[in-house]
């Protein structure tokens, strides 16, 4: 053990894309594990949850946790990580506001575990069976598996969270720079996401290629139509996210000719990406009837995938609300 | 809501030339209507950005009514246009988060209409009390508990200290 | 100056009003204030018989000294009636005019509920809310935008003339459109007007022509009002004038274009004598038009019909004032206030009250046809004759046509009562005839009109109560034979009459007009229920508009007599005097403005400002509001993707916490 301070990283519900962020730091990682100590990383090396509890409170410095809370284990990580660390941050679009996983919310728990265990044609399960949390196997062993959650939450609704990061994943440069402010202690008030705080349209190329008035007349979906590479998305009817999500990813993806899907979230004076977006599109909607505005949005047969990719989680409304198991409703999502 | 009927609660955003002004008239004509609603006002329904409708039903609105100046005649020419193309997608989009159609209604009514506001409020009154409460703080609350019992559960182990923490989890499997 | 922005050092006084037992009644108010003074910050709460009163406004003042407060909550009546009236007494207390929010618990609350409970919970929620909207409100300054003293008056009855009159007499530009040839109105068509029984003619005429010979005042007649963009003290209005195919300026008055006329014989029907006599394309529409120009109608000139009319008009005008190819010119104004005086239009009863014989039974008569009849300058020169020129024996004069019905219109008309006892008294005058008054009520309030309708009883003159079932030329008896016969119920004496007459005189009801609708929407105004305009308080700015800086004058706000209708055009002309006085207008602070470091310059906002407010700066690349233009809607604020345009007063935070509030039951 070095004085060095400690640093861990963990994944929730991830698609390992935010852990593959951290390896791009390329050779800048060998700069960073020169100055830190990484202490935990399931990933890639081999430190158990065991280790982490037998650590003092409060001894590492920060913990850097992707992915959404779906699962008891998740939460119980992020609780022990959170006792264990001065900071937590939240480290991707999924920590941040339950990214894709989130999307699941418009469905409740046993219409998931139906679908997957049950109905999906390449599963063989005649008996129907599903995971089950207690388990006593034949050599009177109790096995306990960790619990699906009615709902995937966001890091900061499970446990108390001092900055994030965020992206899908985030950009190496974005963590580099995250990693020194916490090292040099120049770190701003706790809750600031740490990216520019302007809508994407700032850092786009295509910034100037948008008219002043666009006055949509029908909305296409990317696969719909070939893009132009040059031009404004939603200049081409093209619903692009870029208004209303943070800049800070160096525009990758218009730079690979795709709009913005809204993963590095909403600026700080936003309380919802998706009502903000719905609300600036629609604005500039041409017809002034309500067929013509209904059949121009039919080009957005799904809003809540459209504007809550990423951010389903946060949405002030957190989901279908009427997809949960209990008895509270029997109504449940059939989209 | 115990076994008194269930009183519905309306957040109104009302812009002030035509619908707060229709309210107003209400009032000085005397009309009667039902008390379940809180008019907030805006300058023109242009200003209602969605995030206000979401976050009324979020803190507990069972029903949201917007109410502008009729298509035509909006006293900043065209705000009650975007309004509607916003309602337009915002309905959809609420549909699919579960929020029935009736819980929120865009109604034009101009400030002569006060008796208009009367039948709305009275009309969305009954059509939301007939939907059942919507409480969504008590179900996000409700949604919350397999959360709060993890931490209480954590929080009970870490008093109990390391040693005694497996003892625990086995008494409560 | 007490301004603390902080949350810690906010320090809010609550006042709850009874308005005398008007809250008080259904609101418990004591209660009110006691949870209000429980609320966060607040430091007084207290309840108040008359907040609005001069005690109520010091009593503000007082607490804001001893107690240090720097935020003010009134709960009282909508603050479209006090909310001004507060924020003075705010600003007299030393503090920003905008540290204040008023919650509405008469209008919205007390005056609509029934439930003491219910609506006591209900205030208490209103003032929450606004005790933390408060809370978030800045200090703001009002703008101030300077006024251009000029006025738009439009239409050239006896309101607009009179209001034109008053305000080019204070020394200020006038222009007065008048969507007719000739200024006048219905006035104009008038004999006598009650209850004087002065001459109309003798009255208005010398107006008229004052009108005309006015410095101060540009006359348009022939014109409308194209459209209006603008704002008060700073409106720009269109006026689209029509061609009349006379040169205006250079046209004495002659006459001896329409003498000279191909039509030697008037032809056309027309409209100044609602049709009772024949005019030619070329005319004049009555002797003492304003302006005296003729004019031609082209829908019956033989030249614009044929193209191959001698045109003996040309050749008998000296000074070559006859154009044929006038085409229709727009000229733009720029005026700081406007009085509308549109007028009304008399009920029609061809259709919708198809009972009572109109066009159909020869000598049943519109009253306005009546007063074009017993008009010396009328089609018989004052003789009132039936179709074939004979004198009626008995005349019978029908009250509420078109009024005070629920199948026609539901308002009371106000002038038939009495127009019909002028008439009544002018017809028996000339002709000695029977003449019966049927009426449902006699309404007589006005100065000198019970005493008129006293002389009336004295003349002879038969009054009926009883609404007219009908009017039909089926006799049942011999003296019925070749006669209408009016069927009532006598509901004084209490059985059916027949009387049988030889003339029928419908006095019908005033109407808004039927492009009230339009003229509405140019000058973004509202109607009320029955499509008349509507004041901004019918007691309180009963000749101002929601809209600031546009008056109303006569009958396009309500059917009204000649003196109301002159007294409101009076009034209507202080209103804008008073305005233009002033020389500059507060504005409310609410525009939006971009914080410019938050702005990403995605262009969302520039095409929804319906007055081109905001714009692009290029270098910048980031959008930018002339708060000089912005008139304060917040369309771009709700639409901004990224949250980074305020909008003053209703700042995102202060609707958050309104919202929150007004849904957190304790």
């Amino acid at each position: 053990m070095t004085d060095k301070p400690k640093v861990a990283f963990y994944w929730c519900a991830s698609c390992g894309g935010c852990e593959e962020s951290v390896v791009d730091l390329a050779e800048a990682i060998l700069e960073v594990v020169q100055l830190v100590d990484i202490v935990f990383w399931p990933v890639a090396i081999d430190t158990k949850k065991a280790d982490v509890e037998r650590m003092a409170d409060g001894s590492i410095a920060v913990s850097l946790i992707n992915g959404a809370v779906r699962t008891s284990e998740q939460e119980e990580m992020a609780q022990l990580l959170r006792r264990k660390s001065q900071l937590v941050v939240a480290y991707g679009s999924c920590a941040q506001m339950g990214g894709i996983p989130a999307l699941a919310n418009q469905y409740s728990r046993e219409r998931i575990l139906r679908t997957v265990y049950e109905e999906v044609p390449t599963v063989d399960n005649p008996n129907k069976v599903r995971p089950q949390p207690d388990y006593v196997d034949d050599a009177q062993i109790c096995v306990h598996l960790p619990e699906f959650r009615q709902r995937v939450r966001s890091l900061d609704q499970v446990v108390d969270v001092d900055y994030t990061l965020p992206g899908c994943p985030p950009t190496p440069k974005l963590l580099a720079e995250a990693l020194h402010a916490i090292l040099d202690g120049n770190l701003p008030p706790k809750g600031t996401v740490l990216a520019p705080d302007t809508a994407l349209c700032d850092a786009c190329p295509r910034k100037d290629s948008k008219p002043e008035d666009v006055g949509y007349t029908e909305f296409k979906r990317p696969h719909w139509t070939i893009l132009d590479p040059e031009k404004c998305f939603l200049a081409q009817g093209v619903v692009c996210m870029g208004p209303a999500t943070r800049s800070g990813c160096d525009a990758q993806c218009i730079r690979g000719n795709m709009p913005c899907t809204g993963c590095f979230g909403p600026t700080s004076r936003v309380h919802d990406q998706g009502a903000k977006i719905v609300s600036s599109i629609c604005s500039s909607i041409a017809a002034e009837d309500s067929d013509g505005i209904e059949s121009t949005l039919s080009g957005i047969p799904d809003p809540v995938g459209t504007f809550y990719r990423y951010g389903l989680s946060k949405c002030l409304l957190r989901g279908r609300v009427d997809a949960v198991d209990a008895a509270r409703s029997s109504q449940e999502g059939t989209r | 809501m115990s076994d008194r009927e269930f009183e519905p609660r309306i957040v109104a955003f009302f812009c002030s030339w035509c619908t707060y002004t229709a309210a107003d008239l209400a009032g000085v004509s005397r009309m009667k209507y039902a008390s379940n609603i809180r008019i907030i006002r805006l300058m023109c329904s242009g200003r209602v950005d969605p995030q206000f409708i979401m976050d009324a039903f979020a803190r507990g609105a069972d029903g949201v009514l917007i109410g502008g100046c009729h298509p035509g005649d909006c006293h900043y020419i065209s705000g009650n246009y975007k309004c509607l193309r916003r309602f337009h997608l915002l309905k959809r989009m609420l549909s699919d988060l579960g929020i029935e159609e009736n819980r929120l209604r865009l109604e034009w009514i101009s400030a002569a209409e006060g008796d208009k506001v009367k039948r709305v409020v009275n009309e969305m009154v009954q059509q939301v009390r007939a939907l059942g409460p919507l409480d969504l703080p008590g179900r996000f609350g409700e949604w919350d508990k397999e959360v709060r019992e993890l931490d209480a559960r954590i929080q009970q182990e870490h008093d109990a200290g390391p040693c005694e923490a497996h003892a625990v989890k086995e008494s409560q499997a | 100056m007490n301004g603390g922005n902080g949350d810690g050092d906010l320090r809010i006084g609550v006042y709850v009003c009874h308005c005398g037992i008007n809250i008080a009644s259904m609101v418990d108010v004591e209660k009110v204030a006691e949870r209000a003074a429980a609320m966060p910050h607040v430091v007084v709460a207290r309840d108040y018989k008359y907040m609005c009163s001069d005690p109520g406004q010091q009593m503000i003042a007082q607490d804001v000294r001893n107690h240090r407060l720097n935020r003010i909550v009134v709960a009282a009546c909508s603050p479209l009636l006090h909310e001004k009236t507060f924020r003075g007494a705010v600003e007299r207390a030393g503090l920003n005019p905008f540290f204040f929010h008023m919650a509405n618990i008469r209008e919205h609350d007390a005056w609509v509920h029934e439930n003491r409970d219910e609506a006591t919970t209900k205030a208490i929620d209103l003032i929450r809310a606004a005790v933390r909207r408060v809370g978030h409100h800045k200090a703001l300054e009002r703008r101030t935008v300077s006024i251009n003293p000029n006025v738009l008056v439009v239409g050239g009855g006896i309101a607009g003339i009179h209001a034109a009159l008053k305000i080019a007499d204070a020394g200020r530009r006038v222009y007065l459109v008048e969507r007719e040839l000739s200024i006048g109105g219905h006035m104009a068509k008038f004999d006598k007007t009650f209850p004087t029984l002065d001459c109309a003619a003798c009255i208005l005429t010398p107006k008229m022509s004052q009108v005309k010979d006015h410095p101060n005042i540009t006359l348009w007649t022939y014109s409308e009002v194209a459209g209006v963009e603008g704002f008060v003290g700073n409106f720009k209005a269109k006026i689209r004038r029509k061609p009349r195919y006379i040169d205006e300026e250079t046209c004495v008055g002659c006459l001896e274009c329409i003498e000279a006329c191909i039509f030697k014989e008037g032809k056309f029907p027309d409209e100044y004598n609602e049709g009772l006599s024949k005019r030619k394309p070329m005319y004049i529409p009555f002797p003492q038009a304003v302006p005296q120009v003729t004019a031609i109608d082209p829908e019956t000139c033989l030249h614009f019909k044929t193209g191959k009319c001698k045109q003996p008009c040309v050749s008998v005008c000296d000074r070559k004032a006859i154009d044929f190819d006038q085409k229709e010119r727009i000229e733009e104004i720029e005026v700081g206030a406007i009085v509308i005086g549109t007028g009304f239009q008399t009920f029609n009863p061809t259709d919708r009250l198809p009972q009572y014989g109109y066009k159909i039974l020869d000598n049943v008569y519109t009253a306005l046809e009546v007063e074009r009849l017993v008009n010396s300058s009328g089609p018989t020169g004052g003789e009132v004759v039936l179709r074939d020129g004979s004198r009626p024996r008995a005349v019978g004069i029908l009250h509420c046509i078109g009024s005070r019905d629920t199948k026609t219109n539901i308002w009371c008309s106000r002038v038939c009562c009495m127009y019909s006892l002028k008439l009544a008294h002018l017809v028996h005058e000339r002709t000695k005839a029977e003449v019966y008054n049927f009426y449902i009520d006699m309404r007589a309030p006005g100065k000198g009109y019970e005493e008129f309708y006293n002389r009336l009883l004295e003349e002879g003159v038969h009054f009926i109560r009883g609404k007219v079932g009908g009017v039909t030329d089926w006799a049942m008896v011999p003296e019925e034979e070749g006669r209408l016969v009016i069927r009532v119920e006598d509901t004084l004496g209490g059985f059916v009459r027949r009387v049988p007459v030889d003339m029928v005189v419908l006095s019908t009801g005033l109407e808004p007009r039927a492009d009230a609708d339009d003229v509405r929407r140019t000058f973004n105004i509202s109607c009320s229920t029955e499509g008349f305009f509507l004041e901004r308080h019918p007691k309180l700015a009963p000749v101002e508009t929601a809209s600031d800086g546009i008056y109303l004058a006569g009958c396009c706000q309500a059917p009204k007599d000649i003196p109301d209708t002159v007294a409101q055009a009076g009034a209507a002309a202080a209103e804008a005097l008073a305005l233009i006085d002033r020389g500059e207008v507060e504005l409310e602070p609410n525009t939006a403005y971009i914080d410019a470091d938050e702005c990403s310059g995605c262009k969302s906002c520039l095409s929804l400002c319906p007055y081109n407010a905001i714009s692009f700066i290029e270098e910048k690349k980031k959008a930018e509001i002339n708060e000089a233009l912005c008139k304060g809607c917040g369309t771009c604020v709700a639409a901004c993707p990224s949250g980074s345009i305020i909008q003053n007063l209703f700042e995102d935070d202060e609707i958050f916490s309104e919202i929150a509030e007004v849904l957190s039951d304790v």
